[in-house]
């Protein structure tokens, strides 16, 4: 590799590392060599380490980065693997394919940081096929930084498969900056005795657009799950939110919970779906789409907070 | 301190305040009694100013200052409060943020003050600081997180509405200490109460029945006038007291 060639990755290094830290991430666990890690910035893989237990895949393409991350049977990996995908520049394409892997009776947890600081028109488009093996568990934190601009047009969608004991456990989070475009399509079947909570909490502001839908399928006997979406909304932002959940198999219980803020002119429309063939599963929703609650706010004003600054917490408290 | 002048107020239509006149002094606790629907917790609404209790007629006085037209922050700022009879919940917050905002003096120790108030409302502070003011906490335990939040805005004028509801006899003894510790940081304290022990343990008292202050005075003749004469509602009562 050539002098000039480091030059270019290190400074793509920098950019990336202050890109992950305006997202939130601590740029420390990416240097860390106990600590299993994977920096993309636009198509490059810019550094990668893998742990005891982890295996990291990863093959440049044109436009992004096909990756399979496979934790070993039986290891439970102390440390959160941390993910940084980033576009630097003002515009760009990134595509991410990613095949995770949790073998029989592993554990883990991954935290992903997407950032697009500066976008203007940046497309961040990620496929991922996630399979969590027999007694296997998968906590996923996945944060976004989309900056000030709005011209960001992100498509994550998953498929997750939970096999029998498993568990997975996902929070997305999208909340400093603007949205830009938003279309969040995640879809989960549970086997046996298998666990599954997803959280999404997006903050949609100016003429940002989000859509979010989820779907979790409870397959197995004794499969549980909850669906909690917290979408706050201020000027002219929109969202749609579809949260559907399946019971197919006896003692199989699932909850879909959206709650949404909206402010100003915003618009959020709510569709919990739930759909029961076996008789002795029972899947329940509740979804509320309002202003923020008044006596909340009347009673921070009460404290002496100004009105703007009540709701700001109250919106805040809802996102954390 | 507070003084209140023949407060008008109307709801849906329907007159609520007929007319309240009331003093409250300073470092005094005063024990609003009455049956339901008798307009106390609109009292306590319209003293604090909140959205849709704003009164058609009458005046609010603070230490002298007009607050009628003032909102809820102005009000808060000159040193008045509110709990609430069924506090709101908020998602997300914990009792260390929620308690944070009541603290008005930006060179106090934040922390150490939110430890002081859960110790005073009898609450572990280890165990309830980081924990959600949203999340299932039981009644009681709710209640004295609120009251949490007052102490630690030391405020003026406390307006606790019915702080008393859903509490067991042992929680109602740990309310009127708190109430009585209120009063000892220097705090006027008004409070909604259908409870004789927590009347009984106020300075003064005053009835109310249908929208207006029927009498005032010491608040175990009050609390006794309102036990023989309101439970059931003696409906001539009205008539025939003067209403000062």
């Amino acid at each position: 590799m050539t002098v000039k060639t480091l030059k270019v990755l290190s400074e793509d290094l920098k950019n990336i590392d202050s890109a992950y830290a305006a997202a939130g991430g601590n740029t420390a666990a990416l240097h860390d060599h106990e600590v299993s890690s994977l920096v993309i910035s636009g198509s490059k893989v810019l550094s990668a380490n893998q742990t005891e237990g982890v295996v990291l895949e990863k093959e440049e393409q044109e436009n992004g980065v096909n990756i399979k991350l496979t934790i070993k049977k039986g290891y439970k990996i102390p440390n959160p693997v941390h993910l940084c995908f980033g576009v630097v520049p003002e515009d760009g394409l990134q595509q991410i394919n990613m095949d995770f892997v949790a073998e029989e009776a592993s554990s883990v947890e991954l935290i992903a940081h997407c950032t697009f600081p500066n976008a203007v028109k940046v497309i961040h488009k990620m496929e991922a096929k996630m399979h969590i093996g027999k007694n296997a568990s998968l906590i996923y934190n996945e944060t976004h930084f989309h900056g000030s601009y709005g011209g960001v047009q992100v498509s994550p969608k998953s498929f997750i498969k939970v096999e029998e004991g498993g568990r997975y456990l996902s929070n997305f989070t999208l909340v400093e900056g603007r949205v830009g475009c938003l279309d969040f399509d995640y879809d989960v079947a549970a086997e046996k005795d298998a666990l599954c909570e997803m959280i999404t909490k997006v903050y949609g502001k100016a003429e940002d657009r989000i859509k979010i839908k989820e779907r979790i399928s409870l397959n197995g006997e004794n499969s549980r799950s909850v669906i909690k979406s917290r979408i706050a909304l201020t000027e002219k932002a929109s969202s749609e939110f579809i949260g559907i959940t399946e019971g197919h198999a006896p003692q199989a219980r699932g909850h879909v919970d959206c709650m949404e803020v909206i402010q100003d002119e915003a618009k959020a429309e709510a569709v919990p779906i739930v759909r029961v063939d076996n008789p002795l599963a029972k899947v329940t929703h509740e979804a509320a789409i309002g202003c923020v609650d008044k006596k909340e706010v009347e009673t921070l004003m009460a404290r002496g907070l100004e009105e703007d600054e009540a709701v700001d917490v109250i919106v805040k408290g809802m996102l954390a | 301190m507070l003084c209140l002048k023949n407060l008008i107020l109307s709801r849906d239509g329907k007159k609520i305040l007929t007319g309240v006149n009331l003093e409250v002094g300073d470092g005094e606790i005063h024990s609003i009694i009455g049956s339901n629907g008798a307009g106390k917790s609109t009292l306590a609404y319209t003293l604090m100013g909140l959205q849709g209790y704003e009164p058609e007629e009458g005046k609010i006085f603070f230490n002298g200052e007009d607050l009628t037209s003032l909102s809820i922050t102005e009000r808060a700022k000159r040193g008045i409060t509110l709990a609430w009879q069924e506090p709101a919940r908020f998602e997300g917050l914990t009792v260390r943020d929620y308690l944070a905002i009541g603290v008005q003096d930006p060179d106090k120790n934040l922390e150490k003050e939110i430890w002081g108030a859960l110790e005073q409302v009898d609450l572990k502070p280890e165990k309830y600081i980081d924990r959600e003011v949203g999340e299932a906490l039981s009644g009681g335990e709710r209640k004295r997180i609120e009251l949490a939040s007052i102490l630690t805005m030391k405020p003026k004028l406390a307006i606790l509405d019915e702080p008393d509801s859903g509490i067991d006899v042992v929680s109602l003894k740990e309310i009127v200490t708190l109430i009585q510790a209120l009063k000892e940081n220097g705090a006027s304290v008004l409070v909604i109460t259908h409870r004789k022990e927590i009347a009984e343990a106020s300075d003064r008292a005053s009835l109310m029945c249908e929208g207006a202050v029927l009498r005032s005075g010491n608040p175990k003749e009050i609390s006794q006038f309102f036990i023989n004469r309101c439970i059931p509602c003696d409906n001539r009562l009205y008539s025939l007291e003067d209403r000062s």
